[in-house]
């Protein structure tokens, strides 16, 4: 018999009930909540009478529309301010643990978890949030949700789900300087296409993987499902343990013995087999830049803008010309013809230390692009920011021409007020590039901390490694 | 959620692949703490030629003429006729809100995102898949014929086109059953509670940190 891949473990060891149809009710262990897809949820459970199933199975923070600059007084946004209080209100009335929008805590719900330990090694994690897959980073199961679903954890600590097929995505070789985790998530993305992972739970492997720090690992898993996967992992290893040593959440001394014994177990079997397997050569990859309006729409930064007239698909085309007419830009030409109005740096795939480090040591001694009307840093959680302040990257960042920002989603959708204006361009450092998703009209550009910071004093899309 | 009953409606075809679910319902409209009231906000950013507003009255502003659903001969449409890799994006459960409430009952398309696929089964919206060359021939006959209806029967399986003829579909049984029963998957679930609480008793035995960490 062969052996079992990292996901037939994690599935195993949660499965409730097996029914005949081909579902399973599977067991949930830790569910992350956040104001903007858990009010419906609350609100279904009073209807019906429910209490939540276990209380300390949940953990609450507000990200999605807190303003990032001073937090001193009540939002402005009155809408905002609604959600964030009805998401306050539900964790007293019911009793959940929550990191207030001015707890040091909050923060971006996929940073925050990892941080406090509430994200372990061989949970089953959810959240209403496509993004979930970051804490697959740690050899989890974790996946987004909608609300029925979340309503549905909330009442009974289990999903019913079908088990999906296995994809291995094997990342070989060595990555060159400048070359980050971003860099290997878009190529992966432009390789498989954006439902590629489709029905498919992804197992990150090979030796780029194993090299990755645990950010790394994290930023990678995060996009999982801009490859149309719902849950993207990787094994655990010796870095994953020492990720978790004294968090505050983590199991503590015989507890924490007996967990490490047991996380050991989490990676595939050698001889195990996957549905689907795909090879990258790492030393292959350059640094990624995304031009289009899906994030498959990538180009290796010196590479020249796709022509769809070369597209065989034409339903492929058709979204191309579509994406050109939308970011206003030609194929043919390379990226570095393209000056980023603004420059967000953040969002849950790369606002963590690791990427504010990258970032500030490009960004160190120089000055952001008098071209560029607004370069900003929004860490992913208050810890973060805590952490960068005591290294003093704030500092760099700040006498660079950066803005300092507060904690939060910020700018990766724009339901604050933080935003693009119509047809500005922006180098990214989040996950989506969606039309409309950083602002009516705005035009992203997917790329990693070093090269959004390259972008933003150089006053155009630059190889990192060729900045002197 | 009310039980899914057949149906015939007409189609409107949104010829354009991966749409995702910003499109569907952009994110300013996300803030609300209602399940209701998105219908008007649908495809706001190609239906309208504004920026639009949560809470705003949508009857006065300028309508883009030449998206699909702004076309007189698609009032009223149910059906939506998609492309591959439709509802890809965020796992907003706003977008198969915004489409019911709009009117759709159902989403015919080659492929559809995870998420949106799972949400969709929740809220009484039908997605169908169909191959590559059925949709095509689909966007053809509704693009050629003016008030082109589907019938769309669940039980059965079935699409009925104008001239009589059927095109088979899958479902997954469960979520078929839940849909035409209009079941609340959580009453459900909790007829399993003896199951979850033994599954957690042998769970403290094997992993106890997983328990009692938060409080
Ligand atoms: S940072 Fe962006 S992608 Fe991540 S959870 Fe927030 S809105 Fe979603």
């Amino acid at each position: 018999m062969a052996g079992k891949t990292l996901y037939d473990k994690l599935w195993e060891a949660h499965v409730v009930k097996q029914r005949e149809d081909g579902t399973a009710l599977i067991y949930i262990d830790r569910q992350l909540l956040h104001e903007v897809t858990s009010p419906q949820a609350f609100e279904g459970l009073r209807l019906a009478g429910r209490k939540p199933w276990r209380l300390d199975a949940n953990i609450a923070t507000p990200d999605h529309n807190v303003p990032t600059t001073n937090r001193s007084g009540p939002i402005e946004d009155e809408v905002s301010r609604i959600q964030v209080q009805t998401l306050d209100d539900n964790c007293d009335e019911f009793g959940i643990l929550e990191f207030k929008m001015n707890d040091a805590r909050q923060g971006i719900v996929h940073v925050m978890g990892p941080e406090q330990g509430a994200t372990l090694p061989g949970m089953t994690i959810v959240c209403g949030d496509s993004h979930t897959a970051t804490h697959g980073a740690f050899g989890a199961l974790a996946h987004g949700i909608g609300t029925s679903e979340v309503e549905h954890v909330l009442a009974t600590q289990c999903l019913i789900q079908k088990k999906m097929k296995s994809m291995l995505i094997k990342v070989d070789g060595e990555l060159g300087a400048g070359v980050t985790a971003k860099d290997v998530v878009l190529a992966i993305i432009a390789k498989i296409g954006t439902a590629g992972g489709t029905g498919y739970a992804i197992e990150f492997g090979g030796s780029v993987m194993q090299s990755l720090s645990m950010e790394g690992r994290m930023t990678v898993c995060n996009m999982a499902i801009e490859g149309g996967a719902r849950a993207g992992m990787v094994a655990v290893d010796d870095k994953t343990i020492e990720y978790f040593k004294g968090r505050p959440f983590s199991p503590k001394g015989e507890q924490w013995e007996q967990a490490v014994e047991y996380w050991r177990t989490l990676h595939s079997d050698a001889d195990a087999q996957f549905d689907a397997v795909v090879e990258l050569d790492g030393s292959q990859i350059k640094p990624q830049v995304s031009w289009g309006t899906s994030p498959e729409m990538v180009v290796a930064i010196d590479e020249a803008l796709p022509d769809p007239a070369a597209e065989s698909d034409p339903v492929k085309a058709e979204g191309m010309r579509r994406a050109y007419e939308y970011m206003g830009l030609k194929p043919g030409i390379t990226m570095g013809d393209v000056v980023p109005d603004r420059v967000f740096i953040g969002s849950c795939t790369n606002s963590r230390i690791e990427d504010l480090r990258a970032a500030a040591e490009v960004a160190k001694g120089r000055k952001v692009s008098a071209k560029v009307k607004q370069a900003m840093v929004v860490p992913g959680s208050g810890l973060v920011k805590q952490q960068a302040e005591a290294e003093g990257l704030d500092k760099i960042f700040m006498e660079a021409g950066f803005e300092w920002r507060e904690p939060g989603c910020s700018m990766c959708l724009a339901m604050n007020a933080d935003r693009l204006g119509d047809g500005e361009h922006c180098a990214s450092t989040s996950n989506r590039n969606f039309e409309g998703r950083q602002g009516y009209g705005g035009r992203t550009h997917l790329v990693s901390p070093a090269m959004a910071a390259a972008a933003a004093v150089a006053g155009r899309f630059v190889d990192v490694r060729e900045l002197n | 959620m009310e039980k899914f009953t057949p149906f015939e409606g007409i189609v409107a075809p949104l010829d354009r692949a991966n749409v995702d679910t910003d499109l569907i319902i952009p994110k300013q409209f996300l803030k609300s703490i209602k399940r209701t009231g998105f219908g008007p906000n649908l495809f706001d950013e190609l239906r309208y030629l504004d920026e639009g507003q949560p809470g705003q009255d949508c009857s006065n502003r300028p309508l883009n003429p030449d998206f699909v659903l702004n076309k007189p001969r698609y009032k009223g449409a149910s059906v939506l006729l998609a492309r591959r890799n439709f509802g890809c994006g965020s796992s907003r459960e706003h977008a198969p809100w915004a489409l019911t409430d709009f009117g759709f009952r159902t989403v015919l398309a080659p492929s559809f995102a995870d998420i949106f696929f799972n949400n969709s089964f929740k809220n009484g919206l039908l997605p169908i898949v169909l191959s590559e060359e059925v949709i095509d021939q689909l966007f053809k006959e509704t693009q050629a014929a003016e008030g082109y209806r589907l019938t769309v029967d669940l039980a059965s399986q079935q699409i009925i086109k104008p001239d009589g003829s059927t095109i088979a579909f899958e479902v997954d049984p469960f979520r078929k059953h839940c849909l035409l029963e209009g079941l609340d998957d959580i009453g459900l679930t909790l007829q399993d509670a003896d199951a979850i609480q033994e599954y957690e008793a042998k769970r403290r035995q094997t992993a106890p940190w997983l328990f009692d960490a938060i409080k």
